[in-house]
């Protein structure tokens, strides 16, 4: 029993929302900014706790005293399981560190209050494992950039554009799940408007224009912090991976596969920094959808590790980079920079950063990188050959980057350009964690296989059920009545432990109240299920 | 004898450790942007060189008083997960002692060379990290027991030597025979990975032990069909010719020349460019399962070394010359390895790899030897005529001349049939992306066009 049964997760989405709340009213810079590396700081150690809390198996959040969600709904919908466990601390880590990195000529462009906003939202995101949640969150979060777009009073309408045709497939698909009611043809169709919402939102290739658009017109640290964390992934995980026939994934492997190469040929002809960061950006995320595609259990180990491996390596990059721009401005990939004597550290964590995502030897990417191309060889050599492929052109242009920029003529400047204290703790610690997990990989390949072996378990009981003609509730991640709320510590291996929370009359009506609503608002003509009698056995 | 097997252990483990530990200190180092004097850097050079010689020398007696000949020092599972598993393993035998022993003498030697040659050069820290990294993969790749240990040298080493052939970072064409040689290692990087991986695939297991069968090298046996060696084979010779610069990557050896001499000698006269042959001979247990793959090796390796002796015949600086000559006995190398000639190809490889090394640190004195002699005699010193020329027809000799000097014409033919090409088709993909996203957005989408930092801007956001 842990000493401290204290709901962190909730404690971290209410931490960064009134972190939030609180620094919009400030107007000194310094100020905003000081509290708003504690929030995000106070987030991660939030995170963290309750991330450790899962693998050292104390008490859910549902049973901590004082769980909000306990007391409003009767159970936990934001929980850790083996899959979010270890991203939702990452993400905050990178939110922290961006607010940490954040100089002085960057303060007036990055809103904190933004970041913590999308904080909130993304780890309520990432914690979440009920899909009509997960649909709404995806929708909401997906407005903050079009937020910060109007703020900068820039061009809006190619990103409305993409929210348009990403929330209006997302919802149209979830609705139509939800009424499926078991029909072939509604199912196909939903998971075929899942699978478009998830690579509009992943940015394949064609739906890509937004992202680098994006990149254009935004602040980069606010573009990273939309991007970074792969929402589009987390969708394809929980909406679509679990109930879609091979031919739907297969798809999404397609498409992955050519936008991998293809944003990596266009990552090393690219004459701008940021245009360069979003399409090495973009291959990498498309690299871990084809590994969920392939769905074996190495494919798919190999892509969630990839996918934690971006969130701090290619993070760790985009900081550099931000670094970089906050003492040169933007960057051009068209002459030599000369930029190496004035930021040697910054330089050698440039060529860290980028090489780990590409997964050199002895990074944190190397064994997940590795892992991919074995499961892509395994299903298919020329997918095989293609991923390798992908990493060879994305060697190839961070390494023309950094030559681009850190040598040629010695750039003059009458001022220190050299790294700051606050930017240089920032990049050694994306560095030990790069070198860390590269050099003792087995606790990270360990924990992600074990949420590869989950997911694909979920997959096959659905398409168990089908084969046996059972009319099976979609998916164990589909599983709305609250009589199938499922234990969720990682000591149980027994799939139908009932989760032993109270559950009082007050909670029992609450939670009928807030699920019909729910239910009601996406599919309006199923009222079939739901009773104040029949939602607790 | 249990202690001599265990001292045995100990010495292998010092041996990889020695250079892991000089990369960790002058990492950290550098990661910490704390400049360390001159002193330091050479003493922790020559303790790790100093430490790790002795210890594969240590490794080498032992083995010969006890008659060892596979040692196997497994360092641990480094992941192993249902279905997928890679160790950390290293293998002292006939042929990884001996490359060890001889990256530790020729980076040592070099090393101390190296030492006053860039004597209060500004990158003089920066020289000795990438050359310790370099010295790690050697040393990795030289004694890997599985083939991603190798991988990882080979990467390392890949790394290293890029990236100081754009050591005199001030000027832009180290920095674009620098990328040059990057893009073609990568290559080279992606056929082994590839074969790594279709080989683990092929066989369940990446370590050598089982990949080329359990006798001591040369001995043993792949448990591949030929197709299957022709194919691994292939991918295998496609990275070992990326590496060693054998046909038709021969184009970045000059450039690496730009590049200081210290590291051109140790990389490109010795160690580096023997990685390929290397290679080569490390799994030709599984070579030798496919005819048809010696004869393409045996072939490949000749004409690099025809080429090669062409090339470096009408080259006008030594490092050039000599970087040719090295590559006209790798090729030789590559064909001795086609034919069977095991040992034949790697006493050459120590042999000619020792000789270059010389030869490059020679290199500038010599010049000024040759033109001591000059003035002393008064004339120019006499030029052999080649027997060939008698031989050859005029018309024959032009064109040859004109290979010659056009290396083949490699380099534009990569640079013609493959890279402008691909540029090519990604800049129109650009384009059309350009017009694609200003018609969505209503307006002018790239306003990246319109940046370009200039100093008065930098000033302003300080």
């Amino acid at each position: 029993m842990s000493p401290l049964p204290i709901p962190w997760l909730e404690a971290a989405l209410l931490l960064a929302l009134a972190g939030a709340a609180s620094i919009s009213w400030l107007r000194n810079l310094n100020r905003a900014w000081r509290w708003g590396v504690a929030f995000t700081g106070a987030v991660f150690v939030c995170t963290l706790a309750a991330s450790l809390g899962f693998y050292l198996q104390s008490p859910t959040e549902a049973d901590a005293d004082g769980s909000l969600q306990q007391y409003l709904f009767g159970r936990p919908y934001l929980s850790l399981d083996k899959l979010n466990a270890p991203l939702v601390p990452a993400v905050a880590l990178l939110h922290f560190l961006t607010a940490v990195a954040t100089s002085r000529t960057k303060m007036r462009s990055y809103s904190l209050t933004w970041s913590l906003t999308a904080e909130a939202i993304h780890l309520a995101k990432f914690a979440c494992k009920e899909p009509g949640i997960l649909v709404v969150l995806l929708a909401t979060g997906a407005l903050l950039p079009l937020v910060e777009l109007i703020n900068r009073r820039r061009p809006t309408r190619l990103y409305t554009l993409h929210w348009i045709l990403f929330v209006g497939l997302l919802l149209a698909g979830w609705r139509l799940l939800v009424s499926a009611d078991g029909d072939a043809l509604r199912t196909s169709a939903a998971t075929i408007a899942l699978l478009a919402a998830v690579l509009i939102r992943c940015g394949v290739v064609p739906a890509h224009c937004w992202l680098t658009d994006w990149f254009e017109h935004s602040s980069f640290g606010i573009a990273l912090l939309y991007v970074i964390p792969l929402s589009g992934v987390y969708a394809a995980i929980r909406l679509v991976l679990p109930i879609a026939p091979d031919w739907v994934l297969h798809s999404i492997g397609l498409f992955s596969l050519i936008t991998a190469v293809y944003a990596a040929g266009m990552a090393l002809v690219q004459h701008e920094v940021r245009r360069f960061f979003a399409y090495l950006f973009l291959s990498h995320a498309s690299l871990v959808l084809v590994g969920l595609e392939l769905h074996t259990t190495v494919s798919l180990t190999g892509a969630l590790a990839l996918w934690f491996s971006i969130i701090l390596s290619l993070g760790g990059f985009g900081l550099v980079l931000r670094a970089l721009e906050g003492r040169f401005g933007r960057l051009a990939l068209r002459g030599h920079q000369g930029l190496y004597d004035h930021s040697p550290t910054l330089a050698v964590c440039f060529l860290l950063t980028g090489l780990a995502s590409v997964g050199f030897p002895g990074t944190l990417g190397f064994v997940a990188a590795d892992m991919l191309v074995d499961g892509a060889v395994t299903v298919n050599l020329f997918a095989g050959m293609a991923v390798v492929a992908t990493a060879a052109l994305n060697g190839i242009a961070i390494v023309r980057a950094y030559l681009l920029l850190f040598t040629g003529a010695r750039h003059t400047s009458t001022v220190s350009l050299a790294i700051g204290l606050r930017e240089r703790i920032v990049v050694l610690t994306l560095a030990v964690l790069i070198l860390g997990g590269g050099l003792f990989p087995q606790p990270g390949i360990s924990s992600r296989h074990q949420a590869a072996e989950e997911i694909l378990k979920e997959r096959q009981s659905y398409f168990d059920a089908r084969t046996k003609g059972r009319k099976h509730p979609l998916s164990a991640s589909y599983a709305v009545t609250p009589n199938r709320i499922r234990c969720n510590k990682p000591s149980c291996a027994d799939a139908t432990c009932p989760q032993p929370v109270p559950f009082t009359q007050a909670a029992e009506q609450r939670l009928f109240f807030t699920e019909n609503i729910f239910l009601e608002t996406l599919n309006p003509l199923d009222n079939t299920s739901r009773s104040p009698l029949n939602v607790r056995h | 004898m249990a202690e001599a097997v265990e001292g045995m252990m100990g010495l292998g483990v010092a041996a990889i450790a020695a250079p892991v530990l000089l990369v960790v200190f002058l990492g950290i180092f550098s990661l910490l942007d704390q400049r360390l004097s001159e002193r330091t850097i050479n003493k922790a050079i020559q303790a790790a060189i100093v430490t790790g010689l002795l210890s594969s020398l240590g490794v080498l007696a032992l083995m010969l008083a006890l008659g060892a000949r596979h040692v196997v020092v497994y360092v641990s599972e480094w992941v192993n997960t249902a279905g997928f598993h890679v160790a950390v393993k290293f293998v002292f035998d006939r042929l990884s002692v001996p490359f060890a022993i001889l990256s530790f003498v020729l980076t040592g030697a070099i090393a101390t060379f190296g030492m006053r040659y860039l004597h209060r050069e500004q990158g003089y820290n920066r020289f000795f990290v990438l050359y310790a990294v370099f010295l790690l993969g050697m040393v990795m790749a030289s004694l890997a027991g599985t083939i991603e240990t190798l991988f990882l040298g080979w990467e390392l080493v890949g790394l290293s030597s890029a990236l100081l052939v754009a050591f005199y970072q001030e000027r832009p064409g180290p920095s674009r025979n620098g990328l040059w040689i990057w893009g073609v290692y990568r290559v080279s990087d992606a056929a082994l990975l590839l074969a790594a991986v279709v080989l683990h695939h092929m066989t369940g297991e990446g370590d050598f032990d089982r990949l080329l069968g359990a006798g001591p090298w040369p001995a043993g046996g792949a448990s591949v069909s030929a197709t299957q060696a022709f194919i691994v084979g292939l991918l295998l010779l496609a990275a070992a010719a990326g590496k060693s610069g054998l046909v038709p990557f021969s184009g970045w050896l000059p450039r690496a020349m730009e590049g200081p001499t210290p590291s051109s000698a140790v990389f490109y006269g010795a160690l580096s460019v023997h990685l390929g042959a290397f290679l080569l001979l490390r799994v030709s247990p599984l070579l030798e399962r496919s005819p048809g793959l010696c004869v393409v090796m045996v072939a490949l390796g000749l004409l690099t070394a025809v080429l090669a002796y062409l090339a470096g015949s009408v080259q006008t600086d030594i490092k050039s010359a000599l970087s040719f000559a090295s590559l006209s006995q790798v090729g030789i190398i590559v064909a001795e390895i086609g034919l069977g000639f095991r040992y034949v190809a790697l006493v050459h490889l120590l042999g000619h790899a020792c000789l270059r090394t010389l030869q490059f640190v020679r290199a500038p004195t010599l010049l000024h030897d040759y033109h001591t002699l000059e003035n002393a005699i008064g004339e120019s010193l006499p030029r052999p005529v080649l027997p060939l020329h008698r031989l050859i027809t005029e018309p024959t000799r032009l064109w040859l001349y004109r290979l010659a000097l056009e290396r083949g014409y490699l380099d534009s033919w990569l640079r013609s049939y493959v890279v402008g090409p691909f540029v090519g088709l990604f800049r129109r993909c650009d384009a059309l992306e350009r017009g694609w996203t200003d018609f969505l957005s209503g307006a002018r989408s790239r306003e990246s066009d319109d940046l370009k930092p200039t100093p008065a801007r930098i000033e302003e956001l300080i």
